[in-house]
Order: C-alpha cells, then structure tokens, then sequence
C-alpha cells in the first residue's frame, strides 16, 4: 500500500513534484560541480606542491645563507691579444656550479641527525645548485706593459632561474664582450627514489637515475628544457666543468633543469658532504607539527617548513582560484541548496495542506500520525532522489565545463625565505651580478574538475535531507491536526 | 456500548474570550445493535456527537465510555487503534482517496490492522462485492458515481468488521433514488451484521425509518423516538 499510494501520488502531482525536484537538482548540481571544483583546486595544489617538494614529503628543512657567503667564482682567462689600439683582449671560457644563491647548505652530520629524529620515516637531503656558464672576451685598455699571466677574479654572483643572455659586460674600463648562460641543477639522493625531488620525476624518455648511478656523471633532463635546448638521450653536457652523459628526459613541473646524482652535485660544486635541502616524511601525519619542532632544536637556525605551510606559500591564480571556491563557491552553493531546501519545504507543505481532508480520513479510519508522515516522507524523498539524480547529471556538466573552459593557473612557491646578494665581480672591479635570491617557481596547471564517488555520496545524502526535511516539515502539518480538525478543513 | 453522561464540546471562538459551547451536557446509553438517528438544526452539535463517539475528537467534560472504557482518557495511540479496530466512518462527501482505486481504497482500512496484502485484497474484495460493487473493483473515484462512491465508502467501513458504524449524512450528497439503495444497504448489514449504527441526518424521511431518533438542539440531546425495549436517557 505504501509504495502503491506513494507512486500514485507522485504521479498525480508529478508537475509539482518536477518543479521541486529541479530546484533540489540545481542545489545538488551546484554543489557537485563546487565541489568537483574544489578538489580540482586542491589536486592542483598537490600537484604544485608535488613539484615543488617531492611526493610524501612532510616537512622541507633548509639553511638561511649567511650574507657574503655565496659560492666562489673564479673566471680563468684563456689566451690574450692586443690590438694596435692598445687594447689587451682576453679570452674567457667559464664553467661553474655552485650553490644556488641565496641558500644555505647543510652539513651530512646535520642530515643524519634529522633522520635518526624519532617520528621521522624518511629523510633526504638534496643539492640545488646554478651552473655558470661564459664565454667571450674581456677588453681592457692598456696601460701597461701587457702581463702574460691570466686574468681571474673571484665574487660572489646570485641570479634567478636558468636563461641565457648574451651582450657585452662593461665593468669601468674594461668591457666584456660575449655570452653568458646559466642553468640549475638538482643534486638527488639516487638511492632514494621515493621521499624528494626524484619522486616528482616521470621518466619520458631514457631512464630514471638509480642508486648504481650515484657516482655516474649521468644526468636526468627536464623534458622542457631539453626541448628548449634539443638536448636527446646520449646527449653530453658540460655541467660545473664535468661531462655529463644524459641518461633521460623527465617530464615534472619542477623549474630544475638537471637532475644528478648528489656526490656529483657535491663533487662539481666542491660542496662534499652538503645538501641545500632535506626532505622529511613524518611517520605519521598527526607527528607532523611535532617533528617540525624537534628538527628546529637539532638543525638550530635552518628553516622547518611544513607541508601545510608550504601550502599557504602557493600564491598565484591558482591560489586566487582556491579563494574564490572558499569564498564564494561555497557560499553560493549553500545558498542555492537553502534555496531549494526551502522551497521544497514550502511546495511539500503547500501540497500536503491540500490533502488535509485526505490525511483526516486516513486517521479517522485508524492510521496513525506516524504512518502518515512516512508517507509523506517517502514520497518527499523519491522527489529528493529524482531531484540528486538530475541534479548530478547538473553536476556533472558543470565539472566538464570547467574542464573544458577553465584558463590554465599558475602558481608561485618558495623554497627560501632567505634573501642575500653575494657581492662580487670580476678582477678589475666595477662588474657584478645580481639577480633574485631566493628560488622562485613558477608551475603551470590545468585545472580539472573531477566527481568522486564522495562527491555523488554527498549528492545523494543531500537528496535525502531535502527530501527527508521536506517530507517532515509537511508531514508535521499533516498529522499535528486531530482527524476532525483535517476533516473540517476545506481544501 | 456506549454509555455517556454529562458530555460537554467547548470550542475557541474566533474572538479571544469568545467560547463556542458545541454540546452542553449529553446524557445518552447507546446499546449494542442499536440504529440511532440524530437529527438536529445545523451548528447545534451533531457532527460534533459523531465526532467524539468516533474518538476523532476529545470532549471537554463529562463521561464517554465505550465498552466500558473511558474515551475521554485515553491516549492518542490507544485511541487510533480504538478507531481502526472498532468504528467504520462514512462522510456525507465519501472522503475517498482519489489515486487509488475503490479495492485499494477499502484496503486503506485494513492497513492499521497489519492484514497481510493477499488478504486485504480479498476482503477488500468481498466487502466491495457485498455492496454491489464486485464489478468495479479497479475503477478511480473518478470512474464511478455518486451513490458508487458511498458504496465504497461503506465497504472501507464495514472492511474491519467493526462494531460501530458512524455515518455523517450519509445520504446527504445523493439523489432520492440512490438514498434509498444506500440507506437501504444500511439497514441490511445493520440486520445482518447485528452492528450499531449511529447516524446523522437531516432527512426526515431517513429519520422515519430508523427505530430510535434523537434530536439536538443547542447542544442538548433528546430522544424523540425509543426502539421497543431499548433503554434510553
């Protein structure tokens, strides 16, 4: 009788029925594609952290450089000449990896002290370092007797990401003319391939680098930069002086161009036993903030970042993106589902009031109140239910909307806090290079959209409660009357 | 059956302080078996007799004893099982539910006793065929006609095999001609049956054929006319 009353009903105010149904679907729909939005943003948001830290990894710990503690360059000279003009020209060919600017390194003996930290599961240490390169000549005016001896110079130097440029360097009276290049270089744990910045690799051509390659002068190419520079597996390419055989293109978001094996880095930037970055995994997620802590005491003056607070790092449109589904997606959504909760309530009400007369006549022949709310739940909640059902269809559409329309994001993160210009320049003074000092990176995003089954679970639990609050408010009315006030009431 | 004393229905008026006093004071005994008739101008209390003989409503004083059980104390679940399993209900206006049809409509009865579905069906059947009605058991209320309707009216409330039937001018919305059917069905199952009947009317002629009438007026009842050997006020 239940099902049979309830169908018949349904279908006798199936107009009514679909129009609170529909109002329920576009709550449901908005809801879902919310969201399908908000995880898309959060994916995205793992995926930059990803980049950027390493799968897995918990905690990054690094150390403020020191100020004039930027990594040594000394430029040889290479052969000289002198025009008639009574200019000395030198030849210059330089090559050099040091530390990127900036950061600070951390000792091996600091490194093994984080990993033997209980709550700590894993602890990796990495070596970010720039790579130098120049070529060209220095013309300097004679006023002399022109030295054999080779120019050099020693300085400090800090710059941004990897880029090449080439013009004439002008340091007072001498001026240089040529090109210079610089690209980045990761110093991965090879026997580690989970916790760190070699977990954010995926091989695309070639090979991974693996622990038989840890003191291999391999290297692993981001696939970007190889195609910006049509650089192949087989490939050999000078880094810090020191050939490197490619060994193959990794595809990752990461703004690293190359990636080797750690005693490499150390060997070629002359930094033996150090790492810029330690990458810690907590063993577990509620041990977080408390390992933080520890590692502060025992690595003192380094920087303990969290995952969560490297999260809050990520700025940029796809930090923009995440506000405004906090902000207003959210309030939106709730706003609709308020919406359509509420009407459905009214049009429930409105309906049952009708059937006043009708529910009277049941309680006068013996149901109970009960069995009339339940009745008028049950036919609340297949309207509910028809309601989610549209609704996710709604949903669904919406999320591939956004898959199809959203604009790419990007996002900006930094590993260090630290800010410092080594000063330096070449011999003869007046020259110096000075770029950003901390590592700025930029990762790009497509933003998708995906429905989780939590999300359809949500769907349904929605339409259950607006169907459930629908039903209870209207079925109250019906059964609070006595049968002879329903049955005095005129519908 | 029923046996009530000092029975009094104070209604809130529209006004704050304004009382509608309904029935004021209703001595009556109603016996087993009995067809009793009220009739009465209309506003002066006989829907509202009905009403608290049916357990639909509670009065505000007095006593209401059915079967010896005071009514007026009873709590609500005791009084819903009381009407599911004792009283059958006809409305002047049928009061049947329009999306279903006239089996599944008397089936509606037996739902609260917890009948199984296979014999409801049956019953409902049967109770359907007794009154005439054997051929339109899948009709909607829509499909039949007035005096139809009644019929079914009659088998939802004969369907439990109740020992009270009450009817609210039963007739009220039908032809002479079709009266007469119902009434006559009325009178039939009240012989067969052995049940009592209580009704209300304005139809004189009805009230001429049932064995013992009672007037209100004001809210105050009187007999005006006693079956042979039947107790009275």
């Amino acid at each position: 009788m239940f099902f049979t009353y309830l169908g018949r009903e349904l279908r006798r105010r199936s107009r009514q029925a679909l129009v609170i149904a529909l109002g329920l679907a576009l709550g449901i729909g908005l809801t879902i594609t919310v969201s399908a939005y908000s995880s898309g943003v959060k994916a995205a948001q793992e995926q930059v952290l990803k980049s950027l830290y390493g799968v897995g990894t918990d905690i990054t710990v690094t150390q403020t450089a020191t100020r004039g503690s930027g990594g040594s360059q000394s430029f040889g000279a290479t052969g000289q000449s002198q025009t008639g003009t009574g200019t000395k020209t030198t030849s210059v060919a330089q090559d050099t990896a040091s530390v990127t600017p900036g950061t600070g390194t951390i000792t091996s003996a600091t490194l093994a002290k984080i990993d033997k930290l209980s709550g700590v599961s894993d602890a990796v240490g990495s070596l970010s370092l720039s790579d130098f390169n120049v070529s060209g000549a220095l013309k300097q005016s004679v006023t002399q007797t022109p030295s054999t001896s080779s120019t050099s110079g020693t300085g400090g130097n800090s710059r941004g990401s990897g880029g090449s440029g080439g013009g004439s360097f002008s340091a007072g009276p001498p001026s240089f003319n040529g090109s210079f290049s610089s690209t980045t270089i990761e110093g991965v744990d090879v026997t580690n391939s989970a916790t760190g910045p070699l977990s954010s690799l995926s091989v695309a051509s070639g090979r991974a680098l693996t622990s038989s390659d840890a003191k291999s002068a391999v290297a692993v190419v981001n696939s970007s930069y190889a195609t910006q520079k049509s650089i192949k597996v087989g490939a050999t390419e000078t880094l810090g002086g020191t050939k490197f055989t490619v060994v193959g293109i990794a595809t990752t978001t990461s703004s690293e161009d190359y990636f080797i094996p750690l005693y490499e880095a150390q060997t070629i930037s002359k930094e033996t036993g150090k790492v810029t970055t330690v990458y810690v995994k907590a063993a577990s997620s509620t041990q977080i903030n408390s390992v933080a802590s520890e590692i502060k005491s025992a690595a003192s003056g380094a920087t303990v970042s969290t995952s969560a607070e490297l999260a809050s790092s990520v700025s940029g449109s796809l930090s923009s993106a995440g506000s405004l589904i906090v902000n207003l997606g959210k309030w939106l959504s709730i706003a609709v589902l308020a919406a359509a909760f509420l009407i459905a309530a009214l049009l429930t009400v409105s309906a049952v009031s009708r059937r006043t007369r009708e529910f009277g006549t049941l309680k006068a022949i013996g149901w109970t109140s009960r069995r009339v709310v339940r009745q008028v739940i049950g036919e609340s909640i297949i309207t509910g239910l028809v309601g989610g059902a549209i609704g996710i269809g709604v949903g669904f559409a919406g999320a591939a909307a956004i898959k199809k329309f959203a604009p790419t994001l990007t996002a900006s993160g930094s590993t260090s806090s630290a800010s410092n210009t080594s000063g330096g320049g070449f011999a003869g003074g007046g020259g110096g290079f000075a770029s950003a000092a901390s590592k700025a990176n930029d990762i790009t995003v497509h933003l998708t959209a995906p429905v989780g089954m939590g999300i359809l679970g949500l769907a349904v639990a929605l339409a259950v409660l607006g169907g459930l609050l629908a039903g209870g408010i209207g079925g109250w009315r019906a059964s609070s009357l006595r049968p002879a006030a329903a049955l005095a009431k005129v519908s | 059956m029923y046996e009530i004393s000092g029975l009094t229905k104070i209604y809130q008026g529209k006004g704050k302080n304004e009382k509608v006093h309904a029935l004021q004071g209703v001595d009556v005994v109603i016996p087993d078996n009995d067809m009793l008739a009220i009739q009465g101008p209309t506003g002066h209390g006989k829907s509202t007799l009905l009403q608290l003989l049916g357990g639909l409503d509670r009065p505000t004083g007095g006593s209401l004893k059915f079967d010896g059980q005071e009514m007026a104390k009873m709590g609500e679940m005791s009084l819903t099982k009381l009407r599911a399993q004792n009283f059958g209900y006809i409305f002047q206006g049928f009061n049947l539910i329009p999306t279903l049809t006239a089996q599944e409509n008397v089936e509606t009865a037996l739902v609260p006793l917890g009948v199984s579905k296979v014999e409801r069906r049956e019953r409902a059947a049967k109770a359907l065929t007794d009154v005439g009605l054997g051929e339109r058991l899948g009709h909607l209320q829509t499909e039949l006609s007035g005096g139809q309707q009644q019929r079914v009216a009659i088998a939802r409330a004969l369907v439990k095999e109740p020992k009270v039937i009450l009817a609210d001018e039963p007739t009220g919305n039908l032809d002479e001609e079709t009266r007469d059917d119902i009434f006559g069905l009325l009178e039939k199952l009240w012989a067969d049956l052995g049940l009592t009947v209580i009704m209300v009317t304005h139809d004189s002629a009805l009230s001429k054929r049932v064995p013992r009438l009672a007037q209100i007026k004001n809210g105050k009842l009187t007999i005006k006319r006693e079956r042979a050997g039947a107790t009275g006020v």
